[in-house]
């Protein structure tokens, strides 16, 4: 019985492993492409942003407050995108051998978590040489990436199921992730949106509110969070509830649809 | 607790809903999204099935092709949910659905080793103590850093196999596992049969080889047309497979390689055989009918294994027997004597008639009768002309 209980977490562990071995299979810098990416994007971001466009003068270290943000939207971005995917990608396992489905997207996740970690490392890097006072707000940050996991975990188990019905949500997704990262102050301050109806409307897709939350704990308390912008009142539990409506109705959506994946894949 | 049951399947029925999906164009398609029309199509594969399997038990699943028995297997795994009725087990199942799942070409052999135990439910530190034994056992010592892609097919069926065997299962379940690999690796997959047979793993065990079946399993379920056709000993059960090809083949003659069942000009034709099988003799009665006159024919048989392949036979010329002219109207009977020197299986008999020429078929009836011969000896081959043994010992 004490076996039984830890199959999962043996699965998991080998999963992730495999998952980091096959990720830069054949490149040359191999996991260095981990810590280069987000890099390389952060650059070419800051020319055109900061250099050309001259947008966020307003905000201290907008450099590192962008790359933050998109760390973080990187993450969730990755997350969803490879999840999405992943009960096709192992159809094999599936359709002849009996593992716990979500196993799969658990391992997924964790791999992305780990990628997370490392991208932070360069945030942190970033922080250092810029030297950027260390907030003691800063020990909200696991919490917060706690809530952008928990949503893109959540998402990940509708679309993966979904997925495995209908071929077309990857195309859907892939234009939402579009639109989603134009519609979260990412690239730009909020405060450049100067109708408020609209700031509000924005602060309330949990990702904005995550985002910011994460750049207002760990780099200036300037930039305006949910809570800021609502000032008071209910409204501002509304990423947070929606966070939670996404887990338990992928988690059921996963959990209803398992049960077929065998004979749908 | 010898008689407890560790499988349990009551009334399970599967149905596959098949989607027509054929939106060629643009235009049906954008039809088909209006109309909101899906026509499915509806596939039974399994209707009420129930049995019962007890612990250390070795139970054959046979059947024909598309009869429902993989999927069967796929229920009693859990890789399916039946549409109806359930499925209870007790223990830790492994299926072999086949060898080698979840091996990532792009990963070296030794990766794949660990991912595989994993999947089998072995922790990292399991496998390091079983790593150099799996590997001694494949002959791959040299090969474990290589990528899989590099191993040729036997390689990869070596590797898996020996992992395979490592699986600590209370029930296994396998699928045709054995069709696969050489002599050498099937005699080890036996090998490895034999040594589950002591313990109290429960092995299933689908099958299209009446032989193993009735070598290693203590009873059999023959599975025809999504539903139980036969359940019981493993004779009863393959002797009635076997006979579902008779059958058949009687109502439609197979047409293989535009062969028929009979042929021939008829000018001779078999009006009857028989064929009585004792445990140490054969004796085949055949019955030639004259239609018309036909200077001294050739009468002779051939017997064949249930699987097609030929195993003996003769005829009167070859034998030097010259048999007279015979006018129309005329009967002959000839009697063929021989020693039973087939071992325990189903065979059939194919009797003909030729002209003295040894070329023209008067009359060729393939499986004119089938018959089985039971010695209660289990021997993996086709002859068992049965054995006197003296044993020498020397030395001190």
């Amino acid at each position: 019985m004490q076996r039984r209980f830890s199959y999962p977490v043996i699965l998991i562990r080998q999963l992730v492993i495999t998952d980091f071995k096959l990720r830069y299979q054949g490149s040359v810098l191999g996991y260095a492409w981990s810590l280069l990416r987000p890099l390389l994007l952060f650059l070419i971001l800051y020319i055109v942003f900061v250099k050309f466009l001259k947008i966020g003068t307003s905000v201290p270290h907008f450099p590192i407050y962008l790359l933050l943000g998109i760390v973080i939207w990187n993450f969730f971005y990755e997350m969803t995108v490879q999840n999405l995917g992943s009960i096709m990608a192992r159809g094999d396992l599936i359709r002849k051998v009996r593992i716990p489905r979500w196993t799969i997207i658990i391992a997924t996740s964790i791999s992305a978590l780990i990628n997370l970690c490392l991208n932070l490392l360069v945030v942190a890097l970033f922080m250092l040489t810029n030297h950027v006072i260390l907030l003691n707000t800063i020990v909200y940050l696991p919490l917060v990436i706690l809530e952008v996991y928990i949503l893109a975990l959540g998402l990940s188990f509708f679309l993966s199921a979904a997925f495995v019905k209908y071929r077309d949500v990857s195309y859907i997704w892939e234009v939402i992730m579009q639109a989603g990262f134009y519609l979260t102050p990412i690239l730009y301050p909020l405060s450049r949106i100067t109708d408020l109806t609209f700031q509000k409307i924005l602060m309330l897709n949990p990702m904005a509110q995550a985002i910011q939350d994460a750049r207002y704990a760990t780099i200036t308390h300037q930039s305006a969070t949910t809570a800021t912008v609502f000032g008071g009142g209910w409204y501002k539990l509304i990423p947070f509830i929606t966070v939670i409506v996404v887990l338990f109705a992928g988690i059921w959506f996963f959990k209803s649809q398992s049960k077929f994946f065998a004979e749908n894949i | 607790m010898p008689d407890e049951v560790v499988i349990s399947v009551a009334n399970i029925g599967k149905v596959f809903k098949l989607p027509h999906e054929k939106t060629s164009s643009v235009k049906s398609l954008v039809v088909n999204f209006y109309r909101r029309k899906r026509t499915y199509e509806i596939q039974q594969a399994l209707q009420d099935v129930s049995f019962e399997i007890k612990k250390g038990e070795f139970f054959g699943i046979v059947g024909r092709n598309g009869s429902g028995k993989s999927t069967l297997l796929k229920i009693l795994a859990g890789i399916y949910r039946p549409t109806e009725g359930n499925v209870q087990t007790k223990g830790k199942i492994v299926p072999f659905i086949e060898l080698g799942v979840g091996f990532n070409p792009e990963l070296t052999g030794r990766d794949n080793v660990f991912l595989n135990g994993a999947l089998l439910g072995f922790s990292n530190k399991e496998m390091k103590t079983m790593y150099h034994d799996i590997v001694e056992f494949a002959e791959l010592e040299k090969f474990m850093d290589q990528r899989l892609k590099n191993y040729s097919s036997g390689m990869e069926v070596r590797l898996a196999f020996s992992l395979a065997i490592r699986a600590k299962a209370d029930i296994l379940l396998i699928d045709e596992v054995l069709a696969v690999g050489d002599a050498d690796f099937q005699r080890k997959c036996f090998n490895y049969f034999n040594q589950l047979r002591g313990s109290d793993t429960t092995v299933v065990f689908v099958s299209h080889d009446m032989g193993a079946i009735r070598e290693y399993c203590d009873r059999a379920l023959l599975i025809e047309d999504s539903k139980i056709l036969a359940i019981g000993s493993t004779d009863e059960v393959t002797e009635k497979y076997l006979r579902l090809f008779m059958k058949d083949e009687k109502i439609k003659p197979t047409k293989a390689n535009g062969e028929q069942n009979r042929w021939g000009d008829y000018s001779l034709k078999i009006k009857s055989v028989d064929i009585k099988v004792e445990p140490n003799n054969i004796s085949i009665k055949q019955v030639v009918e004259a239609h018309k006159s036909m200077p001294s024919p050739v009468i002779g048989f051939r017997i064949r294994e249930a699987s097609g392949k030929d195993l003996m036979g003769t005829n009167t010329k070859i034998e030097n027997k010259k048999l007279p002219d015979l006018k129309r109207g005329q009967e002959a009977t000839v009697i063929w004597k021989m020693p039973n020197l087939l071992a325990d299986g189903d065979y059939t008999l194919d009797p003909s008639v030729l002209h003295a020429d040894e070329l023209t078929v008067a009359d060729w009836w393939n499986e004119a009768a089938t018959f089985t011969v039971k010695k209660n000896r289990h021997l993996p081959y086709r002859i068992d002309p049965g054995f006197d043994i003296d044993v020498v010992i020397k030395g001190s």
